[in-house]
């Protein structure tokens, strides 16, 4: 048997409006070289100025993720030649990182476990080669600079993920928390959020560490746990065929299902890091980390256990609820609308996410209002419509963005108490149906759900269930032997 | 027609001259003298006269502290519409899209910039000669070197061609040339100036200073140029002395620090006379003069071109050919850089980029850059403590008078002593300035003086109050037709 080892190193773009040395937008989706100036252009004699948002978002992950953010960090030169980095440096931190320490918690398997961080730093993002689209990208490549010098920070985990499962919480875990304070948006699309992992894996029992690879492109909760799959079964099959395990950088391609060698790493790549003299250490006060401790809001870990205490919501519902900000307020508006957290739990993890999620739909953008639903399931706890009805008028809801009161009165959907009605009905559904009342009588009882079921229909589902039951269960019983 | 700086602008502001008569006189006399010294790469003189124009034509720009006056810009510094190559091949052609920091303040202040001098590429030098586009000479002795790396600015400043020009100043690189050239050239505090906008050689020793014929007309340029800028993070953020006002010509009870056995050290016999006789004209205006030590600064030239080189290595990487610039035309992306650096780096940057790649090489970063790191921090306290005896120390600028031209070229060691009594304030982040202080025959010396970090305008003020009463900085060279 072999055991996994996996440590992750993710990158997230920070949600600034500038970028982290210049004052350029970091806005995507423009045409190419239009978010670009003398800084992040590296032409020469331009110099970089540190954008406090960044550093104030940074701090706020590091605080989330429970790290020692140290009162002095330096920023470094990463040195290397590549079209895509303009300065022939990438500007990082490395020896000196803005925090250390910290933790995650993951839970596969219902087994809870911290999985220890190392490191998280400030650095800037490199623009971007643009291989084809062009009539002469045969021959040339071209660089799109809109990206270079956009924030990003990387969070490094230790290496003690032992499955491809894990790995794909630890990564999802973290993303809740990067979007839940504001520092991310978390688009693995647009690659504003990006993992790297490092794999390898050795003989059961074994402490020394396997020879690992780096896994490149994993830009999904989905794919981290596929190339993982893939790559520790890739290792396993080596080993046990007596080979050896080539320490490389391979690329994940999802399409193959299949990680490729992209590098040899054999012989170390020599970043010729020194300290960026053009930028002064980076100092930060204990007075101004305890105002941004203060400002964060609830993390995604305490809202579910918040969720579970308060409104009595099952662990899943909560874990449901809590995995994005948007979708935790949207949930505490309409339960205190609603007066009902159970009633408000089950419509939006039923029919709300189920719409939403067909049609690729956020929830920032559903078409019905938190306080719209709670005036749905509030005219169900009067007793004003009954639960079928209450379906039918919120598929009405969300395709018209009418409200709850107005479809009912529209279209006459309140409940039916009057018993006389419904005993008329009951009366015509058992006349109709004399072979279920025979097989009832002889001892077969649940064809009494059948009538109910079939006196609910006749009523167009509008009729009090309880008197519908009561009125079938006594005309039963009254009824000829 | 007015020649210093503070006659020009005070002209210019009360009409009794023009701006364009002023910049029209700066461009025949670059016209007059260039050709033998070459210490200009480019002259726009349209841009000039035009801007002169301006000033004539307008009251608020007419009483600017500048106002009217040439100024020649070291081709490190960027300018927005008039190419700047820092002396390189890789930069041929390359037109800034901005101003530097500093361009812009002369800019606003109503200074006329009248071209770009030459330099050793990217400011790699001590005698111009490392330039791409040819050597500049002595205005004092055509055979001989002005100095370097801003030895075309030095040189204009001689030739009377401008009142005012700047350099920058990573090792000495503005009052080497200075003292070579007769005239005085000061290097600020580092942070006391902004950097932005200046190409690159050595990031944390780099700065931007004024070369005047006198040490008033360098005042008044840093009253312009010094000061905060929201571009440059190394920048301080205190507001800036007044510079002319601390030049009270006063140096009764300043403590004046020597440092005997530095200064003996592989100095010309007539450099150390005219350095003791400097030192006893201070002594004479009232100075009180202490022997000081500075013990490692027998080491200030190793660490200086350890930093020095490994921070080049690093600030040169993005002349790659990709975005401007030289590019060679390859078949793949290795060629590319290979061959565009081959052909755009004069040999000197080259064995400075390969030396600095090396100091910060796995393996040797620690025996190199962290022990020079740990050397020059020796450096910093040995002037610390230096100054809390004195108030400045003085020290020839070089030790030697302008060499002939090609006697170092070979021999790099020997020209990187030449800058051994100028790195220890770069090292510090020290300001000094270099006054000339007498001849060793028909070639000038300079004298410097070294200030605490900050302390600026004192230092300007002690060179001043000696330049007041001696004859040197009012003597200018009298140029034979090539
Ligand atoms: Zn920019």
């Amino acid at each position: 048997m072999y055991e996994s080892v996996i440590g992750l190193e993710i990158h997230a773009q920070l949600l600034t409006q500038s970028k982290i040395f210049c004052g350029c937008s970091t806005r995507t989706g423009d045409p190419p070289n239009t978010h670009v100036c003398p800084v992040c252009l590296g032409l020469p004699g331009a110099l970089p100025v540190l954008n406090r948002r960044a550093v104030e978002l940074a701090a706020q992950a590091a605080i989330a993720l429970g790290c020692t953010i140290h009162p002095t960090s330096v920023f470094a030169r990463k040195n290397y030649f590549y079209p895509d980095l303009p300065k022939g440096y990438q500007i990082s931190q490395y020896d000196r990182p803005l925090a250390t320490g910290g933790s995650l918690q993951i839970a596969t398997g219902g087994l809870a476990r911290e999985i220890g961080l190392i490191r998280v730093h400030l650095e800037e993002d490199a623009g971007k080669s643009l291989h084809e689209g062009f009539p002469d990208s045969d021959r040339f490549a071209r660089v799109d600079f809109n990206r270079s010098g956009v924030p990003l920070i990387e969070i490094v985990s230790r290496p003690e993920l032992h499955s491809a499962a894990e790995a794909a919480e630890f990564f999802s875990r973290l993303r809740s928390i990067l979007v839940a304070i504001g520092a991310s948006d978390g688009n693995m699309e647009e690659g504003s959020l990006r993992c790297d992992a490092n794999v390898s894996v050795r003989p059961g029992g074994a402490t020394a560490m396997g020879v690992k690879t780096e896994i490149k492109n994993l830009n999904s909760f989905r794919y981290v746990q596929r190339a993982l799959e893939f790559e520790l079964e890739r290792q396993t099959a080596v080993l046990e065929d007596g080979g050896r395990v080539i320490h490389e950088t391979r690329l994940w391609d999802p399409a193959a299902n299949r990680t490729h060698p992209m590098r040899s790493k054999e012989a170390a790549d020599d970043y010729r890091y020194f300290p960026e003299p053009d930028l002064p250490p980076l100092r930060i006060e204990d007075a101004w980390i305890e105002r941004l401790r203060a400002s964060l809001p609830e993390l995604p870990d305490a809202r579910r256990r918040r969720f579970v205490a308060s409104y009595g919501l099952p662990e899943y519902d909560a874990g449901v609820l809590t995995a994005s900000p948007a979708l935790a307020s949207y949930f505490e508006a309409t339960a205190a609308a609603a007066g009902n957290a159970k009633a408000a739990s089950n419509w939006i993890m039923g029919e709300l996410l189920g719409l939403l999620n067909e049609r690729g739909i956020g929830i920032e953008r559903a078409p019905i209002a938190p306080s719209a639903l709670a005036d749905l399931i509030r005219l169900v706890d009067s007793g004003t419509i009954s639960g079928p009805t209450a379906k039918a008028v919120f598929a009405a809801m969300y395709t018209s963005g009418r409200g709850a009161r107005a479809i009912v009165d529209a279209e006459g959907l309140a409940r039916v108490d009057d018993e006389a009605l419904i005993a008329r009905t009951v009366a015509g559904v058992l006349a109709a149906n004399e072979r279920a009342v025979r097989q009832y009588h002889e001892g077969k009882r649940q064809t009494f759900g059948f009538l109910v079921g079939q006196v609910m229909t006749a009523m167009q589902g509008r009729a009090n269930t309880e008197i519908v039951n009561r009125l079938v269960r006594r005309a039963l019983e009254e009824g000829p032997a | 027609m007015p020649a210093s700086v503070r006659a020009i602008r005070d002209a210019v502001a009360a009409r009794s001259v023009s701006a364009v008569e002023v910049c029209r006189a700066a461009l025949d006399r670059i016209g007059a003298v260039d050709g033998a010294l070459h210490a200009f790469l480019r002259v726009d003189a349209e841009a000039a006269l035009g801007r002169a124009a301006e000033i004539d034509a307008d009251a608020d720009l007419r009483r600017k502290p500048l106002a009217g006056v040439p100024v020649a810009l070291k081709d490190n510094l960027c300018t927005r519409g008039l190419a700047t190559t820092a002396a390189s091949r890789v930069l041929e052609g390359y037109d800034p899209p901005y101003d530097a920091t500093v361009v812009g303040r002369l800019r606003e202040a109503g200074a006329v910039i009248v071209g770009k001098t030459n330099c050793d590429e990217f400011a790699m030098g001590s005698s111009t000669e490392n330039s791409a586009y040819g050597l500049t000479r002595n205005p004092w002795a055509l055979d001989r070197t002005p100095g370097g790396s801003s030895g075309g600015s030095a040189a204009a400043v001689a030739a009377r061609a401008v009142p005012l020009a700047l350099g920058s100043d990573t090792g000495g690189s503005i009052r080497q040339p200075a003292a070579l050239c007769g005239v005085v050239g000061f290097n600020p505090s580092y942070g006391r100036v902004s950097r932005y906008g200046l190409i690159a050689f050595a990031s944390s020793l780099d700065q931007i200073g004024p070369i005047a014929a006198s040490v008033g007309d360098a005042a008044t340029c840093m009253n312009v140029i010094a000061g905060p800028d929201p571009r440059d993070s190394t920048c301080a953020p205190a507001a800036p002395e007044d510079f002319s006002a601390a030049l009270t010509g006063e140096v009764k009870g300043v403590r004046i620090g020597v440092p005997r056995a530095l200064v003996a050290q592989g100095s010309d016999p007539e450099v150390i006379s005219a350095f003791d006789a400097a030192v006893a004209t201070l002594a004479e205006l009232g100075a009180r003069i202490v022997d000081v030590a500075l013990p490692h600064s027998a080491h200030a030239i190793a660490v200086y071109y350890l930093l020095t080189t490994a921070e080049a290595s690093s600030n040169l990487a993005r002349y790659d050919g990709v975005r401007y610039g030289h590019r060679a035309e390859t078949a793949t992306l290795a060629e590319m850089y290979e061959r565009t650096r081959g052909a755009g780096f004069g040999l000197e940057v080259k064995r400075r980029v390969i030396l600095g790649t090396y100091v910060l090489s796995a393996g040797y970063y620690d025996a190199y850059y962290v022990k020079a790191q740990q050397v020059r921090s020796l450096i910093r306290r040995d002037y610390e403590m230096a100054f809390e005896q004195v108030d400045a120390i003085a020290l020839p600028t070089s030790p030697t008078p302008a060499f002939p031209l090609g006697e170092r070229t070979s021999d790099p060691i020997r020209m990187y002593l030449a800058d051994v009594f100028t790195v220890g304030a770069n090292l510090a982040g020290l300001p000094a300035v270099s006054v000339p202080c007498g001849f060793s025959g028909a070639l000038p010396l300079g004298l410097q003086l070294v200030g605490p970090a900050m302390h600026d305008a004192m230092v300007l003020g002690i060179a001043d109050a000696y330049e007041r009463v001696t004859p040197w900085s009012s003597r200018a060279p009298a140029i034979p037709p090539r």
